[in-house]
């Protein structure tokens, strides 16, 4: 197995092991020191980690690694990226070069999640109040 | 060409829906040349509209709140010429669909709908699918505010949403702007009412959990006022609420609907009000400039007051009855005096409901051009409507309505009736719809019976799933297998317009093919004989009840 992530990190750290079914917003103290938090896709159809995901960044404010493991597949990445996933663990020949692509596939979101892109419609009132300036 | 009265794609839009065809191509050659798996890809193709039917792929196009204009309708005429076989078929969601497209063919067609800023993104798959809409929205005389604004922004933040493109199953959205419902709200996943409040605010009744399909329910108010610019936070919710909770270990306890029975309204409306309460304030909720952007583009047309009694009109009805009888049953009264909205008929007698060929959709187009705006709307009941017609020209529209064959006077009549593509082309069909509609409408085609009849919907679904909303039918026909023969069951009583939604009732065994048209001859004959002033059938069924129905059809026990 291929394990892909941006900024490696050194084997012993905290980490959670998160079934999909798990309610993140009652982990309490177990999120304290944790560097690394690993989501499963049980079938990559089974869609529940994006949501545990966006609520951890999110609601939450995890800034550590969040890794997508199990059924994890090229076609999800761009979905997986703008939840907040940075590391993914999959087996498919081509993911790496996949991933670098995966952030410029899609030039526009309509969603504002804690990705930091800014949506078409944040850039379009940007557009016509500097045509309006 | 005229400009269009509705929403217009700038250029964040058109990126977008080009990025994703290329994305899709890729998706295809990979596929082709082995690399992913029929499973992997699966549900990759249904999100882009592409389906594995009996016989052939089908794409299914969305038309976003139903609207098009006739350069988009043009478009759809050349690609059914150019990759299908030279015709589409209506859905009940306001879709259009082709029946034999080819697999390495689909990427081209993609980029030739895109041409047009159309797309067929999330029309099947466990996704939020196509929002549909009031049919006459934006011209009805009963209209509180365009529901169309807030399908397009719910169109473009359901597009790709990150989080939810892997829901447990597929998730449908409608939205009414009219208290007289005509986008059957109560049977959506999530229904949008909007309505004006007694400060005279208008805002979005949200109703959760209605659907047909095999356990049929009728869905429940899970907040009675939503502020308008907080839809996309409460929609979110929702959405997040079923995400998280929703079943996966059966495909048929899958839908939010089972969700809402499950755990019972007040607890999903407390899961729902719990997260909302935690994002709306955040960046889902809406900027006025955002909103008015969007409105903007609705603008209704700049239609100006006309005459109402116009001689030729009034000639042509004394002339011709068909002319008289289509004034009544498919013209609908319009906002701006003079005016009026068509419909237009594709239920000619015999003919499959909702098909129009490459030559039809031009005709269409033509007759948008030339007398109503350039626009053409497609309605939930799989007919084509012309929003904006100046009542002067409704000779001229029927006309040339009849040299295609849409001209038959039998809109909400016995022989308007839905029904799904059934065995014919579908692979999960227990039973054909298509012949048992034809030999329906080709026994009533008598308009002067069919107006004497007056309003009764029949609506036919070759198999449990639904697709032609018999749950809602005033008579109700599901095609069932039983031990390799196909049969029909009917029901009674159904109805989904006005906010008088109900599911029908079982009338009793299901009956061989043969036997339909008998029987629903046999209703209609029941109705006929007990009707009081003014009853339609399904007034006089929920008076006297199922039973002389009943003895009519399987004579006395």
């Amino acid at each position: 197995m291929e394990i892909l992530k941006e900024e490696p990190l050194p084997p012993e750290v905290p980490t959670l092991v998160l079934p999909n079914t798990e309610d993140v917003m009652k982990l309490g103290d177990r999120l304290d020191g944790v560097r690394l938090i690993i989501l499963d896709f049980p079938k990559f159809t089974d869609g529940r980690a994006y949501t545990q995901a966006r609520l951890l960044r999110e609601r939450l404010g995890y800034s550590g690694e969040l890794r997508a493991s199990g059924a994890v597949f090229i076609d999800q990445l761009p979905f997986l990226l703008r939840c907040g996933f940075d590391s993914f663990a999959s087996a498919e020949r081509g993911f790496g070069e996949a991933l670098a692509k995966a952030r410029t596939l899609f030039s526009v979101v309509y969603q504002p999640t804690g990705d930091g892109r800014a949506t078409a419609n944040e850039l379009r009132l940007a557009r016509r109040s500097a045509v309006a300036a | 060409m005229p400009d269009t009265h509705f929403y217009r794609y700038d250029d964040y839009d058109r990126a977008l829906v080009r990025e994703r065809v290329e994305q899709f191509r890729d998706q295809v050659r990979r596929r082709i040349a082995g690399e992913l798996t029929e499973e992997q890809f699966k549900p990759l193709r249904l999100t882009n509209g592409l389906y594995l039917q009996l016989h052939a792929y089908m794409l299914r196009i969305a038309i976003p709140y139903g609207t098009l204009s006739s350069r988009q309708l043009r478009k759809l005429a050349e690609i059914a010429r150019k990759y299908d076989r030279g015709y589409g078929h209506f859905t009940t969601r306001q879709n259009l669909q082709l029946n034999w497209i080819k697999l390495e063919d689909a990427p081209d067609a993609l980029a030739m709908l895109a041409e047009v800023d159309m797309h067929a993104m999330q029309t099947s798959g466990n996704v939020i699918r196509n929002v549909t809409a009031d049919h006459f929205a934006g011209a009805a005389v009963d209209e509180i505010e365009d529901p169309r604004i807030w399908c397009e922004i719910v169109r473009q933040w359901s597009t790709l949403h990150p989080e939810f493109s892997f829901l447990p199953r597929k998730f449908k959205i409608a939205i009414t702007g009219s208290p007289n419902d005509r986008a059957a709200v109560r049977v959506h996943d999530i229904g949008l009412r909007l309505w004006r409040n007694e400060q005279g605010e208008v805002g979005f009744e949200v109703i959760v959990g209605g659907g047909l399909g095999r356990t049929p329910m009728i869905g429940k108010t899970l907040r009675a006022f939503l502020p308008k610019d907080e839809l996309l936070a409460y929609l979110e919710a929702t959405l997040r609420v079923y995400n998280r909770y929703g079943r996966r270990d059966n495909l048929y306890k899958a839908r939010i609907k089972i969700l809402v029975h499950e755990i019972g309204a007040e607890k999903m409306r407390e899961e729902v009000e719990a997260e909302y309460a935690a994002t709306r304030h955040s960046a889902l909720k809406l900027a006025p400039e955002a909103i008015d952007a969007i409105a903007r583009q609705f603008a209704p047309p700049p239609l100006r007051p006309k005459r109402t009694r116009v001689p030729e009109v009034e000639a042509l009805k004394l002339e011709n009855r068909a002319f008289a009888l289509w004034l009544k049953s498919n013209v609908a009264p319009h906002r701006v005096v003079g005016h009026a909205i068509v419909t237009a008929s594709l239920k000619p007698a015999g003919a499959p409901p909702g098909d129009a060929s490459a030559v039809q959709m031009e005709g269409v187009a033509d007759i948008a051009e030339a007398y109503s705006q350039g626009e053409v709307r497609v309605s939930h009941e799989q007919n084509l409507v012309f929003p904006h017609v100046a009542i002067e020209a409704l000779p001229a529209v029927y006309r040339a309505l009849e040299r295609l064959g849409f001209a038959e006077a039998n809109v909400g009549k016995i022989t308007d009736i839905i029904a799904c593509p059934g065995l014919d082309y579908c692979a999960l069909a227990n039973a054909r719809s298509i012949p048992v509609a034809q030999s329906i409408s080709t026994h009533f085609a008598s308009l002067a019976r069919q107006h004497d009849i007056g309003d009764l919907k029949i609506k036919i679904s070759g198999c449990i799933n639904a697709c032609g909303h018999h749950h809602v039918g005033h008579i109700g026909i599901l095609g069932v297998d039983k031990n390799g023969l196909e049969l029909y069951q009917i029901s009674l009583g159904g109805d989904v317009d006005f906010g008088n939604t109900a599911l029908g009732a079982i009338l009793g065994p299901a009956i061989e093919a043969d036997k339909v048209v008998e029987a629903v001859d046999a209703l209609v004959a029941t109705y006929l004989d007990a009707r009081a002033e003014g009853e339609r059938f399904v007034d006089t069924y929920r008076r006297i009840g199922a039973q002389p129905f009943k003895e009519r059809v399987y004579g006395n026990p």
